[in-house]
């Protein structure tokens, strides 16, 4: 038999087998990498700048040092306000219309349609909120680059609702309707409470995915070097400062780059976090 | 409730205890609709406000090289061209290592690594494209310029691909940048799809004498190659519309070039850079236009992306019937 | 035992009934002997103490209600349970004299093959799946002889000679489970393991799979889990009854169905449990 035997050919296949699954082990390890290091530069070279003034102070004028991104964190606190009051009722209802009143035909079909928006790049949106709420009124505004990110929350908070409605268990609903609920009742007071978190976690990934976009707004919001009253005058962003700065060829300019990077991506991460938990708690909850 | 004697007829008394149901169902079919109707909106708005650079053009739009709003020569081969270019270097350096990580996960790291690794990947989807431009710029432009662009030209300078001038910015620049961004998404869902494949496919691969690599790379992997695909279908679909880290780092300069050093364009980027200095109507027409190219060909791989992961689970599920 | 519970199992008139196990198993060797075998899933033992050997060229049916452990104890045979992380072992198993522990996995593996309770082949062509084995493994033969060989001795090569390009998917689910035993045969495996490997099938495709198991068996040693007793005394030389993880009874089949030992034994195989 075999065994014996020193096998040359086994030999190979068995090396050949540790290298690979060790590289493998590299990749993996590279690509959990990268967010770290993404995150480390940030705090290197961001996080003495994230300071009072940074949040207080308007941007100076160019060429001149120091100022801060006051009205761009307004500014983005603002356009996703907007855009949640816009884009969330159109997914979470019409998330509700799918899981619970939608026919297959209808149900295809709008699913389709939000399939098509999110695959739909970000600065293609941005050409449609230009066309539509920027070329005919002649001028910037919060509420278009608003608008634009409000599309693109839809396609997230509608499948999210319409999954977690479907995943309520039937004798829930059942039971509400033998107490005698009418269907909307039911939704109302029963199914949709019963899938809050996982709706709540949908919005919050959407809001954290539109924060952070920054082509939509670049002809829709587009940028203000200071206070943006109302909801018809360009406004700041966080982003888009930070793409501006970035570019700029001022120093000054790079380090409030930088700061405002840190701020972004810590808003992001947070949120993201935050939404998976809510998700993992409630899951818990129901195990135990 | 009335009883059955009431004066209304049973028609009324019926609709008027629908009332409640068909008003929500009425109102939420609206905002359903509604989601019907901008998508609908989107496709008609790109194609009506492209018209004059349709019109002018026609399809000699999509193999002209010559960019030029001062004489008002409009053609789309260089950003077709650039986003072709960058996509695919993406892919060429996402793939290999995203498919390496998602075995790993998936087959051969315990489950808490495994669960720990993916939470980390999946906030690394989630970090909006403005930083990986700001980390482009500021710390792999340098890079490149400085150190891996000058040993590329040192070792592969021979080859057209790495030969020219080496500014730091360039196709290559952001193909990696690309890659980066594209990485999870062909991580996560390869890993599911791998962790997908029934077990008894492995293990009668090592019934058989395999080695553990073997029976991954030779059984489990091609079982899973059709989900794999769709998820380089939609990473690839991600990178053909990514616009400000690309737009960042490529050097923003309409021209075809056989070197990866060179800087170029996308069409994502130079609508980005030229849209708001659109000085005429037929200069924002060209650059709908360019944005209807992406949406469609991007429609078209989100398509394709689809049927592809649709296709995987419906294997599975029969070989497991 | 009554005769009617004889009749009932048809344990055939022929030179295996009304033999002594004893006598019996000193005709042949043993191939594979599994000694004081104690298994656990971490903390939890499902094995206890097993004994039993593996007559060479012969069948060995292992049954028992579910649960009972069967499979597990199969799978230690090719130290599948290996690829579980916190399985445990305890005792000893030899193949042909020598402990199987000693030797390195991948190439012991070579010399058991496995078949699995539902049919699965691999996302290949019927042929690419029979070659599987011995292209990774190298072999001295010609593939394509090979191949029609190990498809003829799973009775699978004239269904399928015309087809070898096929994908195995589109194969009937018995076909499918004839194609795992022909690809599991291409190693030359010295023993055959098979677990329930007809619970998935019709009536039909069974009864073909348990007439090419009783023709394969003197050229392979052959083991089998099965929760089918009848299946097990139509086709097994020799049966092991095992229940919450320990060996109750092991006999020549005949023996076991018709003057069980145990009582425990007895009761399983009149139905009245399990």
């Amino acid at each position: 038999m075999m065994t014996s035997r020193r096998n040359p050919r086994l030999l190979w296949r068995k090396s050949l087998s540790a290298v690979m699954l060790s590289l493998t082990g590299v990749c993996a390890v590279v690509a959990v990498s990268v967010l770290f290091l993404i995150l480390g530069y940030l705090v290197l070279h961001g996080g003495r700048s994230v300071n009072w003034d940074f949040f207080t102070k308007l941007p100076a004028p160019v060429g001149e040092l120091g100022g801060g991104m006051a009205n761009a964190i307004l500014g983005s606190a603002k356009l996703l306000a907007l855009a949640s009051l816009i884009g969330v009722p159109i997914g979470l209802l019409g998330g509700v219309y799918l899981a619970e009143f939608g026919g297959r035909g209808a149900g295809f079909i709008v699913r389709y349609a939000a399939d098509l928006l999110n695959g739909t790049p970000s600065i293609v949106i941005g050409i449609f909120a230009y066309a539509l709420l920027v070329l005919p009124f002649k001028h910037f505004s919060t509420f278009s680059g608003a608008f634009a990110l409000g599309i693109m929350m839809v396609p997230i908070t509608l499948r999210s609702t319409e999954e977690f409605l479907r995943a309520v268990p039937l004798n829930l609903r059942e039971g509400a309707l033998a107490l005698g609920a009418s269907k909307s009742r039911a939704i109302l007071t029963v199914v949709l409470p019963a899938a809050y978190r996982g709706i709540l976690t949908a919005v919050l990934l959407a809001l954290a995915r539109v924060a952070g976009e920054t082509a939509p707004l670049l002809f829709t919001a587009f940028s203000n070097r200071f206070w943006s009253p109302g909801w018809n005058q360009p406004t700041a962003s966080l982003p888009v400062m930070i793409y501006t700065y970035a570019v700029s060829p001022y120093d000054d300019w790079h380090r409030q780059a930088w700061a405002a990077g840190l701020l972004l991506l810590g808003l992001v991460l947070v949120i993201n976090v935050v939404a998976r938990l809510v998700l993992l708690r409630g899951a818990a909850g129901r195990r135990s | 409730m009335r009883g059955a004697g009431s004066s209304l007829s049973p028609r009324s008394l019926f609709s008027r205890l629908c009332q409640g149901d068909e008003i929500a169902r009425l109102i939420t079919l609206l905002f359903a609709a509604s989601v019907v109707l901008i998508a609908l909106a989107i496709v008609y708005q790109l194609w009506v406000d492209s018209a004059l650079s349709r019109h002018r053009f026609g399809l000699h739009f999509l193999v002209t090289s010559v960019w030029d709003p001062v004489f008002e020569q409009f053609g789309a081969l260089p950003f077709i061209y650039g986003t072709l270019l960058t996509s695919a270097v993406a892919l060429l350096l996402a793939v290999p290592l995203g498919i390496g990580a998602a075995i790993f996960l998936a087959e051969l790291a315990p489950q808490r690594i495994s669960a720990v690794c993916t939470f980390f990947i999946e906030l690394l989807a989630a970090v909006p494209s403005v930083i990986y431009g700001l980390l482009g710029v500021f710390v792999l432009v340098p890079l490149m310029r400085q150190d891996v662009q000058p040993f590329l030209k040192n070792t592969l300078g021979f080859l057209p691909l790495f030969s020219g001038p080496a500014y730091g910015v360039g196709f290559l620049t952001a193909g990696i940048v690309l890659a980066l961004m594209i990485l999870p998404f062909i991580i996560s869902v390869s890993r599911e799809v791998l962790l997908s494949v029934p077990r008894d496919q492995r293990e009668a691969a090592l019934a058989l004498g395999s080695t553990r690599w073997e029976s991954t790379w030779r059984v489990v992997v091609p079982f899973a190659r059709t989900g794999i695909f769709g998820s380089i279908f939609l990473a690839l679909a991600r990178a053909l519309g990514e616009t400000m880290a690309v737009t960042m780092v490529i050097g923003n300069t309409p021209q075809i070039a056989a070197s990866l050093f060179a800087p170029g364009y996308t069409i994502a980027a130079v609508i980005a850079n030229e849209f708001t200095e659109a000085t005429s109507d037929l200069y924002l027409h060209a650059l709908i236009e360019l944005g209807l190219v992406l949406f469609l060909l991007t429609f078209i791989l989100n398509g394709m992306a689809r049927l592809l992961i649709l296709l995987t689970e419906r294997k599975g599920a029969e070989v497991r019937a | 035992m009554s005769a009617a519970t004889r009749l009932l199992f048809s344990v055939p008139a022929g030179p295996l009934s009304g033999a002594t196990g004893r006598a019996m198993s000193s005709e042949q060797p043993m191939r594979m002997n599994i000694s004081k075998l104690n298994f656990f899933y971490g903390e939890k033992q499902v094995l206890f103490d097993i004994s039993l050997g593996v007559t060479s060229a012969r069948l060995t049916a292992l049954i028992g209600p579910s649960g009972c452990g069967k499979s597990t104890l199969l799978r230690t045979l090719n130290r599948m349970h290996e690829t579980i992380r916190n399985a445990r072992l305890d005792g000893e198993i030899t193949l042909d004299g020598e402990s199987i522990f000693v030797q390195d996995v991948t190439q012991f593996r070579r010399r058991i093959g496995m078949v699995f309770q539902k049919p699965n082949p691999f996302p290949k062509s019927i042929f690419d799946n029979v070659a599987y084995g011995p292209r990774i493994n190298g072999t001295s033969r010609p593939l394509s002889e090979l191949v029609e060989a190990s498809l003829r001795r799973a009775a699978l090569w004239d269904e399928v000679k015309d087809q070898l390009h096929k994908s195995a998917y589109e194969l009937s689910g018995g076909q499918q489970q004839r194609l795992c035993i022909a690809r599991a045969l291409a190693v030359e495996p010295e023993v055959l393991l098979l677990d329930e490997p007809c619970s998935a099938l019709d009536p039909i495709s069974t009864a073909k799979i348990e007439e090419l198991l009783v023709q394969l068996k003197s050229s392979c040693t052959i083991v089998i889990v099965t929760h089918n007793m009848q299946q097990a005394a139509r086709v097994s030389d020799f049966t092991a009854f095992l229940l919450n993880g320990s060996l109750i009874e092991f006999s020549p089949t005949p023996q076991l169905f018709t003057t069980p030992v145990d009582s425990r034994t007895e009761a399983y195989i009149t139905g009245r449990f399990g």
